[in-house]
């Protein structure tokens, strides 16, 4: 099946309220007015130099920007591994919560004039991605970034690999490396980073919490089960001859 | 007093003595009297919203989320949208808003309604038709027969002679009998002569307003002279005039300042146990939401500290926020917001909708309907319900509550022979029904077509002509103290001093011995339809210690005889010695009707030897004269010449008791409630109620009487009461002694104690005022509280109020009061519960009253069934709905560790600001209207399942701890559960499922599922209404949930809905449902487990009546009780006359009669012709 390769935070508080608050739905759903007013939930990453920032807010800014790359090595040769990046965000996200904003044509960096880039990103928003499906608010790295996490340590999809054919798996076992761009600094903050490659089964990803849980419970119940009826048929038929007051 | 003398301080001065002058409105006016108006009402038409706000605001809760409204209007601390509080607020306020509006609209309606009751004023002259509430102080007002009485009046003059005024006090005192008043000789020349009356200028000095309603002295000026006012010449308000025709007054007292106004008490805002007890959990939740957000704040200042200083990079500090410990201090705030949830507002409006539901199905039962009169029970108050399955203490009036103030003549035993009794051809005694055959009257034409006898052999009797019998009757026509009217010819209405004797005469009457009409010296008998007048020489009244009259009448034939009736233990004593034999037999048929609870007379008479009586009548006059120990010498007088009667037998007077009074306090003593009897009757009186109704009887160890007139006697008698039913609790280790000796101030509430067997206590109304009085309070309350049943008797409308107080402040439990007359109202505002018996003629208690019904018995339905079910009700509501916020808001709070303790709520806004409000609410109400564990008949079959409720067993500080404890155990669960399940995982195609939005949704539907399983488990009366509730409202959630996340509402409200697709991409998971799952098995796991465990090994004395209760339902249910009562009483005699001296000295001296009666004169001579008057005196 496909492999699916992850990075991972920790000590990273995307759940923090005021990180959680500071976007601008509107403005990422293309709303027009939004994208050169953004709302005041964004600050202080509003506007920059008087102009409005797209996307604003603090979660926007500080998008995770480093970039991954996967090579098998074979025979000292570098092959590198095709990395999919359409198809890692939910699918109403993509299509129904994302959106560029409208205009004429379907030039983005037209459409964004006036807005400024996020403090902390290198280049605009309409610079994400070559292909213009990929572009603009409906990056889906950028999706996927601004679904934030529950917990302050998480992981997020980053690429898909793709199993080629049925006869072979889809990463062979052999010598690979990981090539990373380190653009993102989470040494301040005492933060770490992760790559994850991973399968998925019918379940989910793999967390085995609820396997031993669930045989957990099972047994406590069992074992309360047998203990409960020792009990009621020791002392159950007690209330039964029981005098009753008056 | 004091409580009453308040209200006038705040006005004015307290006034020390009222002047005023007849007549004389302009003098009258510089004092500032009250006037005749009265105000109940709390607010007018401007006063009402900030009153009204002010007043709500006083309520805990309600000022917490105004100061939680405010809270959410600072923007760095505001962490929920305003709205989720102004909502609920602005809807609380408005409904107990309405229903203040909608209460007091209906006081001033019923104010308006007195005020403007027409009344007719003497002013320049003539007679005006004015409104009650423009009588002033001073004013002379005439009232005619049968009115209201306006004010307190001061009697003028009346229609009658020597211008006596008969008066029923009912509404004041709960008497039935009249009363005379006289008035002044001086004013009762004034007549109904408008020019002089309009002349009279008499000045009146008298005390101030009190509540006093046996006492007042004054005195008026007239024309430089002075004369002495007392009680005797004042028409209170509140009695009504009887037999007089008109009567004339001076307003002494107007409006609130009579004393009628000044014994209502003062209203007092009720509230329940449950109230009280939420208000202080209420508190306790404060603190520790206090406690959490202190933690959370301390914790977010560390992570600020710690990590968020060095996060800055990604998320800079707020704006203004330059410490952490600054960051630390908005943060405690925030979380006040978003944990408030612990106390929902919507407690408050949820308690109050349950208890409206539960008054509804108090109005609705058709079983505490009345038809006779058309009434339905009624639930005035709809605050109070679950307090009516608490009841510990019942305070009940006697006359028109336990009884229907109708005497009835039942039985009698004539020469040895007993009457009354209907046999069948078998010789088996039948049960008299409405059915049984009446006696046929109709050869009387006198007759009261009102009586009923069934036993055909007494007029057998009567018509054969057989001696005792014709002696029998006589007697009872004869020897008493009754006054006829007769307006109309044969239209005779007897005005008695009490019912027993009307009952009596009339039964005489019926039979054929009609007594007509008296004058001070005859007394006229229709015997058989033949008119005799029999001279009436002496009547040997009623007193106290005696408990018997006779009278001397010479008849027609000139026989001299005295006759007597009066208790038997008395009488007995004084019998002629050849009557042993009758006197057993009649011993035998008095132990009988007494065991049937009738009260008793034992009647003989004696024929006098005409020297010996002139000789005796010649003494008699002499000591009546006497001046010194007149009473003394008259009592030896009679003594004398009442012995060696003759026997004749015995009259039994059934007191007629309200259908199912004995059945009801039965069943009320079986769920363990102590009833108390306060009447104004005398001893004797309420006694004898006390055994016919079953709450006094022989199975009692001891019936202790309270009677001593000075403090100290009053302690002896308590003490050496309870000597006797628990002679430990004189011993120092005695744990109230303990008490006592450990502090020196009297402790506020005693324990209850346990006597070594069943006692009962009767304490007059004399004795109950030392009892009352400072140091004795403590030993009245521990005595009594230990007898099962207490009747105060000869006790005035504060009195019991006072004793209400009494067992509210010093003992733990729940009080009822019941009671139909004006007499009771305070009574009734003191008690917890107040309980007005309607379709009687005043209304009074019924106006100030928590609910009221037609007859007695209903009591048990309403509390058995109706306050059971509210209490339980409210209590699995309380328990429900603490637990449903507990496990609803603690999960914020373990989030805190995850999400730097920064206010992040772990649901969506939506669903808090739905949860309690739509989502939960309607399947916790479902449950609280409709949940019962047992049904009505049940209940009532079964009254130990009422004790639970006095113990506040089922919802009580330990049952909170225990809510919240479950509440902290299911958040936790409800929130590492999903933790677990969401940590480092993802979907099964790969993307993300671990984000906020999904794991917000994941452990809301936990949580709804959850707490919808907790009330299945807690419901355990399941109708359609439940099903229905708790299936649509998991429903209503998964609707609106994806309605809420779907892409038309993010299109539309792009702002307000950031959740979408969340729904669909979530739950779609399987891992998700089967944490779901786990968390459901979890969460009730111990609940069930716990509750099997405690049902097995700990069952309480109601779980076994409940699994007794079960297994009885598998068979037919057992048909509706019908348990005759067992009587094993001994004998009593009830000689009921008032307390005071009958009116025997009025009749003897004439002045009561009028110069001529104009029917009672059949045949050839008058009455008072000269001929007959001096003969034989």
């Amino acid at each position: 099946s496909n492999v699916f390769m992850y990075y991972g935070l920790s000590n990273f508080y995307q759940n923090h309220r005021r990180y959680v608050k500071s976007r601008d739905d509107s403005q990422l759903n293309g709303d027009n007015s939004s994208l050169l007013n953004p709302s005041k939930e964004c600050e202080p990453y509003r506007t920059n130099e008087d102009k409005p920032i797209a996307p604003c807010g603090a979660i926007a800014n500080s998008m995770f920007n480093d970039t991954l790359e996967l090579y098998r090595i074979d025979n000292n040769t570098k092959t590198p591994i095709t990395l999919i990046k359409k198809g890692i965000a939910w699918w109403t996200d993509k299509n129904v919560k994302f959106r560029n904003p409208t205009g004429d044509g379907n030039n983005l960096t037209a459409l964004f004039q006036g807005t400024t880039k996020p403090v902390n990103w290198p280049k605009p928003v309409y610079m994400l991605d070559l292909e213009p499906d990929n572009n603009g608010f409906i990056n889906e790295d950028f999706i996927v970034w601004m679904r934030t996490a529950a917990l302050p340590t998480f992981r997020k999809l980053y690429r898909l690999i793709e199993r080629k054919n049925n006869l072979q798996p889809t990463l062979q076992a052999g010598k690979y490396s990981l090539d990373i761009a380190y653009n993102y600094p989470v040494h301040s903050f005492d933060g770490r980073k992760r790559m994850i490659l991973s399968t998925i089964s019918w379940m989910g990803g793999k967390n085995p919490f609820l396997g031993i849980a669930y045989i957990t419970v099972g047994s406590i119940c069992f074992f309360l089960g047998v203990v409960l009826l020792i009990i009621h048929h020791k002392y159950g038929n007690r209330n039964t001859s029981a005098d009753i007051p008056n | 007093m004091s409580l009453f003398g308040l209200k006038f301080g705040k006005k004015k001065l307290k006034e020390e003595e009222r002047q005023l002058q007849a007549n004389n409105r302009d003098f009258n006016l510089q004092f500032e009297y009250a006037n005749n108006t009265i105000k109940t009402s709390k607010y007018n038409f401007f006063t009402f919203l900030p009153l009204n706000l002010f007043e709500q605001f006083q309520r805990i809760a309600n000022a917490y989320f105004l100061f939680l409204l405010i809270l959410q209007l600072i923007p760095q601390i505001s962490s929920l949208a305003w709205f989720t509080t102004v909502v609920p607020l602005v809807l609380v306020l408005a409904v107990s808003g309405v229903k203040d509006a909608i209460d007091d609209f209906n006081r001033h309606k019923s104010d308006k309604h007195v005020n403007n009751r027409p009344v007719q004023v003497l002013i320049n002259g003539m007679l005006k038709d004015e409104k009650w509430m423009n009588v002033q102080v001073g004013d002379i007002i005439k009232l005619e027969n049968n009115n209201f009485v306006t004010a307190d009046l001061l009697l003028l003059s009346s229609s009658e002679p020597h211008s006596l005024t008969y008066i029923e006090t009912a509404e004041l005192d709960g008497e039935t009998n009249l009363k005379v008043k006289q008035a002044l000789t001086v004013t009762s020349e004034l007549g109904e002569d408008l020019q002089k009356l309009t002349e009279f200028n008499g000045e009146v000095k008298c005390e101030a307003p009190n509540n006093k309603l046996d006492k007042f002295t004054g005195t008026l000026t007239l024309q430089g002279e002075k004369y002495a006012l007392d009680n005797e010449k004042m028409l209170l308000r509140g009695c009504t005039i009887r037999n007089t025709e008109w009567c004339f007054g001076l307003v002494i007292y107007a409006g609130p300042d009579t004393k009628l106004m000044q014994n209502s008490g003062k209203t007092t805002f009720k509230r329940t146990s449950i109230d009280r007890l939420m208000n202080v959990l209420v508190l306790v939740i404060f603190a520790f939401l206090a406690l959490m957000c202190l933690i959370l704040a301390i914790g977010n200042g560390i992570w600020e500290y710690d990590k968020g200083y060095y996060f800055q990079v990604y998320l800079p500090w707020a704006e203004g926020v330059n410490s952490a410990s600054y960051s630390g201090f908005l943060m405690f705030w925030s979380y006040v917001i978003i944990l408030n949830t612990v106390v929902p507002i919507s407690l408050y409006v949820s308690v109050e909708i349950i208890r409206l539901g539960n008054s509804f199905y108090i109005d609705w039962d058709r079983k505490m309907y009345y038809p006779l009169n058309d009434t339905p029970a009624q639930a005035r108050t709809t605050t109070l319900n679950e307090e009516l399955g608490q009841i510990k203490y019942i305070f009940s009036d006697k006359t028109g509550t336990l009884t229907q103030n109708i005497m009835c003549f039942n039985k009698c035993s004539i020469n040895g022979k007993s009457y009354g009794d209907v046999y069948d051809m078998s010789g088996q005694r039948v049960e008299i029904n409405e059915n049984t055959e009446k006696v046929d009257f109709s050869y009387n034409q006198l007759a009261d077509p009102k009586f009923a006898f069934y036993d055909h052999s007494l007029v057998e009797a009567v018509k054969l002509s057989d001696v005792p019998t014709h002696r029998f009757f006589r007697l009872l026509s004869l020897c008493h103290t009754v006054m006829p009217e007769e307006k109309k010819e044969g239209n005779l209405v007897y005005q008695a001093q009490s019912p027993d004797e009307g009952a009596l005469v009339t039964a005489a009457r019926n039979f054929g011995f009609v007594f007509r009409a008296r004058t001070p010296e005859t007394i006229t008998i229709v015997e058989m339809g033949e008119t005799k007048i029999y001279k009436l020489l002496a009547i040997l009244d009623f007193n106290n210690v005696r408990k018997r009259m006779s009278v001397i009448v010479r008849s027609p034939e000139g026989d001299l005889t005295l006759y007597c009736k009066g208790a038997d233990t008395i009488l007995y004593e004084l019998l002629n010695s050849s009557c042993e034999s009758l006197k057993e037999e009649t011993t035998e048929h008095l132990n009988e009707f007494a065991g049937e609870g009738l009260r008793t007379l034992v009647v003989a008479y004696k024929n006098l030897d005409e020297d010996y009586f002139q000789d005796w009548i010649g003494r008699h006059h002499e000591a009546s004269t006497a001046l010194e120990g007149r009473e003394d010498k008259l009592s030896e007088l009679y003594e004398e010449i009442e012995k060696d009667l003759m026997l004749l037998g015995a009259t039994a007077i059934e007191d007629k008791l309200q259908d199912g009074v004995p059945q009801t306090i039965e069943t009320l003593a079986k769920a363990n409630i102590k009833i108390w009897v306060l009447t104004g009757d005398k001893q004797e009186t309420a006694m004898n109620i006390g055994y016919s109704c079953n709450l006094l009887n022989d199975d009692m160890e001891d019936v202790f009487v309270i009677e001593g007139s000075t403090s100290d006697d009053v302690l002896n008698e308590l003490r050496n009461a309870r000597k006797k039913m628990k002679p430990d609790s004189f011993l120092d280790s005695d744990e109230i002694n303990i008490q006592f000796e450990k502090s020196s101030k009297p402790p506020k509430i005693l324990p209850d104690e346990q006597a070594n067997g069943v006692y009962g206590l009767v304490i007059t109304g004399h004795s109950l005022a030392y009892a009352l009085e400072g140091n004795l309070e403590l030993e009245l309350v521990r005595t009594a509280c230990m007898c099962k049943v207490v009747i105060c008797c000869r006790v005035t409308p504060l009195q019991k109020a006072q004793v209400v107080e009494l067992v509210k402040k010093y003992k733990k439990a729940v009080t009822l009061a019941i009671g139909d007359g004006a007499n009771d109202v305070s009574m009734i505002k003191t008690a917890h519960i107040g309980v007005g018996i309607s379709g009687q003629e005043g209304m009074q208690a019924v106006l100030s009253s928590d609910f009221s019904f037609a007859q007695f018995r209903y009591l048990q339905r309403l509390l058995l069934v109706h306050g059971r079910w509210s209490y339980i009700r409210m209590c699995k509501f309380l328990k429900y709905f603490f637990y449903k916020n507990f496990a609803f808001t603690l999960v914020h709070f373990w989030y805190g560790f995850f999400s730097g303790f920064s206010a992040q709520t772990v649901y969506d806004e939506w669903f808090i600001t739905l949860y309690n409000l739509v989502y939960t609410s309607l399947p916790v109400l479902g449950m609280s209207l409709f949940d019962q564990d047992v049904d009505d008949r049940w209940s009532m079959l079964f009254p130990q399942l009422y004790v639970p409720g006095q113990q506040n067993l089922y919802f009580n500080k330990v049952v909170f701890v225990k809510c919240m404890l479950q509440g902290i155990y299911s958040s936790l669960i409800l929130f590492f559960i999903p933790y677990g399940a969401m940590y480092n995982t993802m979907r099964s195609d790969g993307k993300a499922i671990a984000d906020y939005q999904s794991f917000a949704l994941m452990a809301q539907t936990c949580l709804l599922i959850v707490v919808s399983v907790q009330i299945g488990l807690d419901t355990s009366y399941w109708t359609v209404v439940n099903q229905f509730f708790i299936w649509g409202s998991l429903s209503v959630y998964f609707a609106i949930t994806f309605t809420m996340y779907s892409d038309g509402m993010y299109l539309i409200f792009t702002a307000s809905f950031p959740f979408i697709g969340t729904a669909r991409n979530t739950l779609s998971q399987p891992n998700v449902w089967l944490a779901i799952f786990l968390s459901i098995t979890l969460c009730v796991l111990p609940v069930v487990g716990f509750r099997f465990l405690k049902a097995q090994l700990k069952p309480t004395p109601s779980d076994k009546v409940l699994l007794k209760i079960k297994e009885a339902k598998k068979r037919p249910p057992p048909p509706s009780p019908k348990r005759r009562l067992r009587r094993t009483s001994t004998r009593r005699s009830g000689y009921a006359f008032s307390h005071q001296h009958g009116f025997g000295a009025l009749i003897m001296s004439g002045r009561n009669m009028r110069p001529k009666s104009p029917f009672a004169t059949t045949g050839t001579f008058s009455p008072n012709s000269d001929k007959y008057k001096h003969k034989g005196l």
